[in-house]
């Protein structure tokens, strides 16, 4: 395999490479043995600390609690979706008075922490005399502000990175700005912007554990619980590992829906029944990094 | 004004340590990401294979995990014992390491291959292909997407403050006790870190003009 860094690799490389394997190996492998040896010692794979989790009462309180780890997601990415929506549609307005208050909004709201978002609601809010603040809320309230924010970015660059003649065309059919929205530019940047869209979702749903530090009562949380049973030896390593192969299995089951309509919405994409012979479809270079959140 | 001015200390110290956080895990992290970054781009597949696991596994971890694994599951495993402060940096330098090598890995994926193929056809050594032609025009790209990974760590580092670390995040439980009125406190740090935000973002189109390609 040529890339940009190397050219195939001849007899000489191949045997450096071969080498770099073999130490590359024994050092993540010394790694690994490390953490494992280090939790077996302890005690972290002892039957007593694992047995808490074979009750079927925990396997149910688990459930509800990724039910509510869900909920939280599914009513954040629904409402910052809208919202991100409607500003974008605002900061692609002609009108001055529209598009610099979205500008402001989005700005703001993509520099608060989402905790400290989290925070004002939770805190924040109740000695005003809001009494309808739960933690529910407050994650919810402070997912959907900063990832509407982030959602207007992308929907706005996903329009504006279509090519000007696509709307001087439609003017010049005589339709209005609307309808040049709706039927020409939406359609067109809704392809291109889906699966970045995706990959924010990942971030919406990673986010959404936030909510353990304003005791909203999600998987975290009842990690928390049940890593604090004495009967049981107190099992947080075992509970912290549960939860944690919850929460990767649901984000890389997120991450691959967006890498596969990633792969699919491309131009050059052809589908494998359609496929012929060797002449496999260049590779387009398609870079969707949305930083970290 | 009161509110921030009458409380100052508790203002400044939470702020230095999330400005410690910052730094320090930036640095840890800007380390880790460039060998993992090296990873995936390497012509070793066990390499690669390695730099994947690692960038898809923890970025597929929310933070909130990491740090709730190193700050109640470290003290169990009998190890020498380190400071909440420490063992979020940790934490931090870990999550933000797969981002700083992703941001890389785009970066040098965005020089066309033929730059680096006229490089060696005109008989540079690797080294040479590598420093003078593939890593400048890489880092352009670079540094956009890697100010955006710091300004996301520095927002992050907030992630802390459920983790008995004193930071910005916990200023408004510090002074809920001295009887401070929550909400006008947490837009104080709200404000803050909007300026703070603010200033790394004006850095990022300082250095993006800087290093524009005319």
């Amino acid at each position: 395999m040529a890339s940009v860094l190397f050219d195939n690799p001849g007899p000489k490389a191949i045997i450096r490479h071969r080498i770099l394997a073999v130490v590359t190996v024994l050092v993540v492998g010394a790694l690994v043995a490390f953490v494992v040896l280090r939790l077996a010692e302890s005690g972290q794979f002892s039957a007593e600390k694992w047995q808490l989790f074979t009750f079927p009462l925990v396997h149910q309180r688990i459930l509800s609690a990724l039910v509510s780890t869900l909920t939280a997601f599914g009513i954040a990415a629904v409402l910052s979706l809208i919202l991100g929506f409607v500003l974008a549609i605002g900061r692609l307005s002609s009108r001055r008075w529209i598009s610099y208050p979205c500008l402001l909004f989005t700005e703001l709201f993509r520099a608060i922490p989402v905790l400290i978002l989290m925070m004002i609601v939770y805190y924040g809010l109740p000695p005003l005399g809001v009494t309808w603040v739960t933690p529910l809320v407050a994650v919810v309230t402070g997912l959907t502000l900063y990832n509407g924010s982030v959602f207007a970015e992308i929907f706005r660059a996903g329009v504006q990175s279509l090519p000007h003649g696509q709307a001087e065309a439609a003017y010049a059919l005589g339709m209005s700005k609307g309808q040049v929205m709706r039927s020409i530019l939406l359609p067109q940047a809704f392809r291109a912007m889906l699966p970045i869209t995706l990959s924010q979702l990942v971030v919406v749903l990673k986010d959404t554990a936030l909510g353990f530090i304003v005791t909203f009562q999600e998987l975290l949380f009842l990690a928390k619980f049940y890593g604090g049973q004495l009967d049981y030896g107190s099992p947080i390593i075992p509970s912290t590992i549960v939860t944690g192969a919850i929460y990767i299995a649901l984000c890389l089951l997120l991450a691959g829906i967006a890498k596969i309509v990633e792969i699919r919405t491309r131009a050059d994409f052809v589908p494998r029944s359609r496929r012929k012979g060797p002449t496999a479809p260049p590779a387009a270079e398609v870079t969707t990094g949305s930083a970290g959140a | 004004m009161d509110t921030l001015l009458g409380n100052l200390d508790i203002f400044v110290t939470g702020f230095r340590n999330t400005l410690l956080l910052f730094v320090v895990s930036g640095v840890v992290a800007l380390v880790l990401g460039t060998i993992v970054g090296a990873m995936r781009v390497s012509p070793v597949p066990v390499m690669r294979a390695f730099g994947t696991l690692y960038v898809n596994f923890v970025r597929n971890t929310p933070l909130t995990l990491i740090m709730f694994f190193f700050a109640f599951g470290y003290p169990k495993l009998g190890l020498p014992t380190i400071g909440y402060l420490n063992l979020a940096m940790i934490a931090l330098s870990l999550y933000t390491a797969t981002y700083v090598a992703e941001a890389l890995r785009s970066g040098i994926n965005t020089v066309p291959v033929g730059q680096a193929e006229a490089a060696r056809a005109i008989g540079l050594t690797f080294g040479q292909s590598m420093s003078l032609v593939v890593l400048p025009q890489a880092f352009r790209a670079v540094v956009p997407p890697m100010m955006n990974v710091f300004i996301a760590l520095l927002k992050n580092t907030t992630v802390a403050a459920g983790f008995s670390v004193a930071e910005a995040g916990t200023i408004r439980a510090n002074l809920s006790e001295r009887g401070e009125p929550a909400l006008v406190v947490l837009l104080w740090v709200a404000a803050i870190f909007v300026v703070l935000v603010m200033i790394l973002s004006f850095a990022q189109r300082r250095l993006e003009n800087h290093w524009k390609v005319a």
